[in-house]
């Protein structure tokens, strides 16, 4: 027996390795629940070293650079291409941090603004292999996190916790196949089913083909999946296709369009009235009107004979004609048919009924080029 | 570092030997191999396609000719996996130990330190990684997933040629003979 267990070492532990974990897996399928020693030992693990990265990262990038840049300062040359470099990498980390402020901001006006109790969270990670559309965020049951609770931005929904661990949680985004949430259709309140596809489109089942939603229709979360509360922005509607016996639908997710880096975790989400208009995150700069006194028109622009401001080419047609008319006398919408209708060829004085340049009175000769014979 | 160009198959002593690593190597290497492909892709979303952790188990598979640490480096690193995922517990460590014990395999009859072996088998594998991970969802789970040919087959090329420089890198974490 020992012999035999010697021999066939290697495929026997295969076989016990590859059992263990079928048996793992199956009763996890089966029960419908994880097993989270070994979650909570993996995440422990990897989420320190994560945060600590994290933080090198964000304090310690300029110190690194700056060493990396200056090692080669002794040649000249490479000192002021480094400086060029440093100074691009500089731009670019400044122009980063201004995007996270305003990212920050944006989340704190929106935080501050929404009726529901919210918990700010960082992305520290995504999930684990190529086809992932999960996220790890730095808040877990310690700051209040459950498993279930919605995830947005100002912006849109992002997705939902799967799982939530003492200080990190799992975040399934709203691209994954395997997530649903109930959605709502801002014009006609067309209720669907929102699916994520793996691909940055999600797509809404179960409306039936003869609702009316349309491209460029809002979605907002319905509320009827009790994860999102009722109101908060899901995306535009990119196609709609008919189909039998549902329409085919295709959004835009909101949520995500910005990247996610910073998210909103809702502890206590709210229900809200679906707006009337699309949310509008993002203010339209508009600028102050200039001066009256500087506004100043051209004396004469276009083409107009009594100096009136250029329109479009059918308005000067029409100014024209009408110069023309009343210098015939004759009144446009007047006279039975039939009547003499004025010249509309008839030149008028001034300095657009002139010619714009008086016809050529000898051909031209091309310079440099001998008259022809 | 020379490499046997004539040939393929184990010839010699030297080409049969077994590679051995510093314990820290052997924590350290695979934890920052699935820090990498948890945390970087955050910041460079290019480098998403690459399988850090399978690259790092066929290393250790092929290197150390060992069947039993091939797959129970295969079976750790493929739980951690799953762990940090969606999938039940199980799902990539069944896949990464059968890679782990069959990398293993191949590395008992072939001179695992030609680049061209490298080359191929990590390609072979990552195919191998991907086809049965596919194939579990589909017959475990009973999830449809897209398995896209012509994207792996890409994909594999790029994870081997990375997997060459990697590999290069980790023999000089090796003990010295």
């Amino acid at each position: 027996m020992d012999s035999f267990l010697n021999r066939y070492r290697s495929i026997t532990v295969l076989l016990l390795a590859i059992l263990a974990q079928l048996v793992l897996v199956a009763f996890q399928v089966k029960n419908d629940r994880d097993v989270r020693m070994i979650r909570i030992w993996t995440v422990t693990a990897v989420t320190p070293v994560a945060r600590i990265v994290e933080a090198l990262r964000g304090g310690g990038s300029g110190l690194i650079r700056n060493y990396v840049l200056l090692r080669d300062a002794d040649a000249e040359n490479r000192r002021l291409q480094a400086e060029v470099d440093r100074l691009k990498l500089e731009n670019n980390f400044l122009k980063n941090e201004l995007n996270m402020a305003d990212r920050a901001k944006a989340l704190a006006v929106f935080q501050s603004h929404t009726p529901s109790r919210t918990v700010a969270a960082t992305v520290i990670g995504t999930g684990a292999g190529t086809n992932s559309k999960m996220v790890l965020v730095d808040r877990g049951t310690v700051s209040g996190v459950e498993r279930g609770m919605a995830v947005v931005t100002p912006d849109g929904i992002v997705g939902k916790v799967i799982t939530a661990y003492p200080t990190a949680s799992a975040v399934l985004l709203i691209t994954d196949p395997d997530f649903a949430a109930g959605v709502i259709s801002q014009k006609g309140q067309v209720r669907g089913t929102l699916k994520g596809q793996g691909t940055p489109v999600c797509r809404v089942d179960y409306v039936p083909f003869e609702e009316k939603v349309e491209p460029g229709e809002w979605l907002y979360t319905s509320g009827d999946d009790r994860i999102f509360p009722r109101g908060f922005p899901v995306g535009v509607v990119k196609v709609v296709r008919s189909a039998q016996p549902f329409k085919e639908i295709l959004v835009d997710p909101s949520g995500m369009e910005r990247g996610i880096q910073d998210v909103l975790i809702l502890v206590e989400g709210v229900h809200q009235a679906i707006p009337d208009t699309p949310p509008a995150n993002q203010p339209v700069f508009i600028g102050a009107p200039p001066p009256a006194d500087t506004v100043k028109l051209p004396d004469n622009p276009g083409n107009s004979p009594s100096g009136a401001p250029a329109g479009t080419e059918a308005d000067k047609l029409r100014t024209q004609y009408k110069d023309i008319g009343e210098a015939q006398g004759h009144k446009f919408g007047e006279g039975t048919p039939g009547s003499k209708p004025p010249d509309f060829n008839l030149k008028l004085p001034g300095p657009l009924g002139a010619p714009a340049a008086p016809p050529p009175s000898k051909p031209a000769v091309p310079p440099g080029g001998a008259p022809r014979p | 570092m020379s490499y046997s160009g004539g040939h393929i198959l184990i010839g010699s002593q030297r080409e049969g030997q077994v590679s051995r690593f510093p314990a820290w190597v052997m924590l350290v290497v695979p934890l920052a191999a699935i820090l990498f492909q948890v945390y970087v892709p955050l910041f460079f979303e290019f480098l998403g396609f690459l399988e850090m952790p399978l690259l790092v188990v066929v290393y250790f598979a092929l290197m150390r000719r060992s069947q039993v640490g091939g797959l129970l480096v295969g079976a750790f690193v493929g739980l951690a996996q799953d762990s940090l995922s969606k999938n039940p517990l199980g799902m990539l460590g069944i896949v990464n130990t059968l890679v782990g014990y069959f990398a293993a395999s191949v590395g008992l009859r072939l001179d695992v330190d030609h680049p061209l072996i490298r080359l191929l088998l990590t390609f072979f594998f990552f195919l191998f990684h991907q086809f049965f991970y596919w194939l579990m969802v589909h017959a475990l789970l009973g999830q449809p997933l897209a398995f896209e040919l012509q994207r792996t087959l890409v994909l594999g090329l790029l994870n081997a040629v990375v997997g060459i420089s990697l590999f290069h890198f980790l023999d000089k974490l090796r003990k010295a003979t």
